[in-house]
């Protein structure tokens, strides 16, 4: 280690923790659109201490990650600081020249982004970036770069640092590039580090494992950390102090765990009620099965007895009535890839997967990135064409349909997909997209049609109105709505959700998980729930099917893998889920 | 908020802000007092805020009214000449003066106005519907057949526009403003063919796509309805951008000499015909080019616009 970095560390060590490093008083942040000017941060406050761990929580639009990046003038755009104080170590970075702000970035304020895909540059290798930052901050200089570099990698947990430095950011996997990002961040020993939702898009193992090291490097380090998140369980988990945006105002800010059990504001209360964890049930629904469609936002405390009726009945159907609604047997899909000539590799992508769903019942399909889970519901709903095995919904061979057959099963089976930005033809309408199944399959006559569009945009709590907006206006919890709107309009059996919740911020999530749950109980629908987050499942799920790795390794009703696991990775899996075991303030 | 906890309980920085000031919106609440904003409607919104857009459209409008009627312009006729007024200067009525052959040059440039502009709307409308249809073809299906179209629009991709005009002109006695474009077209397509073949891959590996599969939309129909209005912007950016270099391609061929015959009026051959008194007598070839290069400067500005409009991320940067 060089001496630089030896007294800077000691200096870091040495510091009385608590002492004020970060001080933000009345923030406003103001971006030029095309309708004019747009405030997206507004009175801002906020004291982060020495060593301290501060965590600012909000949905997407908060403004968070907005506040982080004005502290060191890395806002996008248009977006300008328009009032207000932002005191690092006494001195006011707004009026701090762009010379001396770019001096203290890297070298005293580290930034860990959000993405690790797009984040390192395809075309460097991980060395020459790593050798960079350090250069750049003058941490070393001459050979001792490459020493410091190999060091700085090893420190952020990836192992053969040395060999690694020549490799390029494309054979690396997500949670490899982004310990190569908190080791940039890193690099410097600075004495804040920002990380921005460091590990939203990684896996929950994987993301335990690297926020474990890094709450070990900035707590050697004495690091003041400020973390930018959606997960309330995972600021309850690895903050001290939590600050709550809404619509770019702080509402409540304030120690981390008296504020989560113990809410004040009605915007936090609301935030709370909606995280899943492991302590929360399956959600019931407000109506009653085959009761007529009514007011689908029931007063709070509604009709206990009649909730505890339904989920009885639904046991009852998953015990008893045949179980084999949907029955997957021996499922196995192979992809042949092309290696260059006329050489290819095989890759099983599902291997010999067997479930069975009852219907009128959700079973969740569980497991990491890259598990198979997804291709599953592909073979499910004949997207893909099965390899071997065979998929039997009510009754018929789902893999052997063609022509008229495979069109009338597919008015049986819908999906709703993951990305509610990229699952609507931006060029149609609300009104046309969701009239579209009933074109495509002749049903009723243009009025006819138009009442039944009206009649679903209903069903999924959307106003009338929407019927000529674009998807476009909308925002990703109503056009998840619009999908599910579109899947019904046939009057299916079956939905197939992938991931159909993931990209939705929690609020939203609990909105339409309780939407899905309704719909459920009113028209008896049979789901089958995709998902990598096992909280979620805790909420829905009448089944719950562990993959990994292609496999089936753990299959069982929801409460017993929860609360009895047989198998290791379920575990790991379980306890990898941030804040699970928080007792939230309900 | 929960009735059995009191502020006093709270550690004295637990900061909660006042309800007044922070108001809670229903979640995920639909703003019912907008209008509806198709993308379309975006464009348009984005385009006639700026001025560029205005410029170009007024001086397209005005060079489409020339093409029209050119007898409101001018009352004298681009074909009778007097070897009298042999390059003389301007006078009244003659604004521009004279050509070389003692033509009338305002004449001639407004005349050659409606040449020049047919084979550039032929040729672009030609290029764009044979290459979107190409493109979308070969993009949407793939497999040999992506493989065969693509090789052959390589081929005609690797020769030169102009100089594949050049060869085939030269070997065809009927020439007009149809022949020029079919001309210009056949070494053209190949282009927008690329871009949307491009184009059309990106758009059917969306979700969108896939839903509509699994509602049972017929192949063809996705490919109509949901691949090619995605696809199409990008063609249509190029497509008014290739306006103007085809009006060129026309100018050039002419200059040649084997683009429009000496009996049609049009820019490029005034330009070659003055080409040859351009060191005494410079002007009668200064304005025909500058005719066209306002016009096709105005069809480039306009395509830029457009670009501009039609994509998302470079509205963004501005």
């Amino acid at each position: 280690m060089t001496t630089t970095t030896d007294t800077q560390t000691q200096a870091a060590n040495g510091v009385v923790k608590g002492a004020p490093l970060l001080e933000i008083k009345g923030l406003n942040i103001g971006f030029k659109t095309q309708s004019g000017y747009v405030e997206a941060v507004r009175g801002v406050d906020l004291t982060l201490g020495q060593g301290e761990t501060l965590a600012i929580v909000g949905e997407s639009g908060s403004g968070k990650s907005t506040t982080a990046t004005s502290i060191i003038d890395l806002l996008p755009g248009t977006g300008k600081v328009t009032a207000g104080e932002i005191f690092f170590e006494g001195r006011d970075l707004v009026k701090l020249p762009k010379p001396e702000i770019s001096d203290i970035r890297g070298r005293l304020i580290g930034y860990v982004p959000q993405d690790p895909m797009s984040n390192l540059n395809p075309v460097w290798s991980i060395g020459f970036q790593v050798e960079e930052a350090i250069r750049a901050n003058r941490v070393a200089s001459g050979k001792d770069v490459r020493k410091r570099a190999i060091q700085v990698l090893e420190e952020a947990g990836l192992p053969d640092a040395g060999t690694r430095l020549k490799q390029f950011p494309h054979q690396f996997s997500g949670g490899m590039r982004q310990r190569v990002l908190i080791g940039i961040g890193l690099s410097a020993r600075p004495k804040l580090l920002i990380a921005d939702e460091p590990t939203s898009a990684l896996d929950v193992t994987v993301q335990r494992r690297i926020l474990d090291h890094l709450g070990t490097l900035t707590r050697d380090y004495g690091t003041s950390v400020l973390f930018i998140t959606h997960d309330l369980g995972l600021a309850a988990e690895r903050a001290e102090k939590l600050v709550v945006m809404y619509k770019g105002r702080v509402v409540e800010s304030g120690p981390s765990q008296e504020i989560l059990a113990n809410p004040q504001h009605p915007y936090t209360q609301r935030l709370v009620a909606a995280a899943p964890s492991l302590a929360s049930r399956r959600i019931q629904s407000q109506i009653a099965p085959s009761a007529v469609h009514g007011d689908a936002v029931a007063e709070a405390g509604s009709d206990d007895a009649r909730r505890l009726q339904a989920a009885h009945e639904r046991e009852q159907i998953a015990k008893h009535e045949a179980p084999d609604f949907i029955k997957v047997e021996n499922l196995t899909k192979v992809y042949k890839i092309r290696q260059g000539g006329f050489k290819s590799t095989e890759l099983k992508a599902v291997d010999d997967v067997s479930f069975e769903i009852p219907r009128g019942t959700t079973m969740a399909l569980v497991g990491e990135s890259g598990s198979g889970k997804s291709t599953v519901a592909k073979l499910v709903l004949q997207l893909e064409s099965i390899t071997s095995g065979t998929v039997t919904v009510g009754g018929s061979s789902v893999g052997a349909l063609t022509g008229k057959d495979l069109f009338n099963f597919r008015r049986r089976v819908q999906p709703v997909f993951q990305d509610p930005y990229g699952s609507l033809d931006p060029v149609y309408s609300v009104g046309n997209t969701i009239a579209e199944p009933l074109i495509t399959h002749g049903v009723g006559d243009s009025a006819s049609r138009q009442a039944r569009v009206r009649e679903l945009l209903e069903q999924v709590s959307l106003p009338i109105s929407m019927i000529n907006r674009y998807p476009n206006e909308l925002s990703g919890g109503q056009r998840q709505r619009i999908a599910v709107a579109r899947a019904l309009a046939l009057k299916p059996d079956v939905i197939v959700l992938d991931e159909a919740v993931s990209a939705l911020d929690v609020l939203v999530q609990g909105q339409i998980l309780n939407l899905l749950t309704d719909l459920q109980s009113e028209l008896g629908l049979t789901y089958l729930f995709i998902t990598h987050d096992l909280a979620v499942v805790r909420l829905v799920a009448d089944k719950v099917a562990v993959m990994q790795k292609g496999r089936i390794v753990e299959s069982a009703s929801t409460d017993e893998v929860f609360s009895n696991p047989s198998k290791e990775y379920t575990r790991d899996l379980l306890e990898a889920i941030p804040g699970a075991n928080f007792a939230f303030g309900k | 908020m929960p009735s059995s906890t009191t502020p006093g309980q709270l550690s004295p920085d637990h900061y909660v802000a006042d309800l007044e000031e922070t108001p809670l919106k229903a979640v995920d609440a639909v703003d019912e007092s907008e209008k509806p904003r198709s993308s379309a409607r975006d464009a348009w919104d984005s385009m006639r805020t700026r001025p560029l857009f205005w410029i170009s459209g007024v001086l397209i409008v005005l060079v489409i009214v020339i093409a029209l009627f050119p007898g409101l312009f001018t009352h004298v006729s681009p074909q009778t000449n007097s070897l009298s007024n042999s390059n003389a200067g301007a006078r009244s009525g003659h604004p521009l003066g004279f050509t070389f052959q003692g033509y009338d040059v305002f004449s001639r440039v407004i005349y050659g106005t409606r040449a020049s502009l047919l084979v550039g709307i032929l040729a672009t409308v030609l290029v764009t519907v044979v290459g979107v249809v190409i493109g979308s073809l070969a993009g949407y299906y793939g497999g040999w057949l992506d493989a065969v179209v693509s090789r052959i629009g390589d081929i005609f991709f690797s020769i030169p526009t102009v100089l594949g005009a050049i060869v085939v002109m030269s070997t065809i006695t009927d020439r007009n403003p149809l022949t020029v474009a079919l001309i210009l077209a056949l070494f053209a397509w190949p282009q927008i063919a690329r871009i949307m073949r491009g184009s059309v891959i990106s758009a059917t590996a969306t979700d969108y796509v896939m839903a509509s599969t699994a509602l049972g939309v017929s192949r063809f129909r996705i490919l109509l309805r949901h691949v090619v209005p995605n696809a199409i912007a990008p063609v249509i950016v190029v497509a008014t951008v290739s306006l103007g270099t085809f009006i060129v391609a026309e100018s050039t061929l002419s200059f040649l000499g084997i683009g429009l015959p000496g009996t049609t009026v049009s820019w490029g051959g005034d330009i070659d015909n003055a080409r040859t008194t351009l060191r005494t007598a410079p002007l009668p070839l200064f304005w025909p080019a500058a005719a066209l290069s306002i016009t096709v400067l105005s069809f480039l500005m306009m395509g830029d616009v457009v670009r501009d409009a039609l994509d998302p991320k470079a509205r963004a940067r501005r």
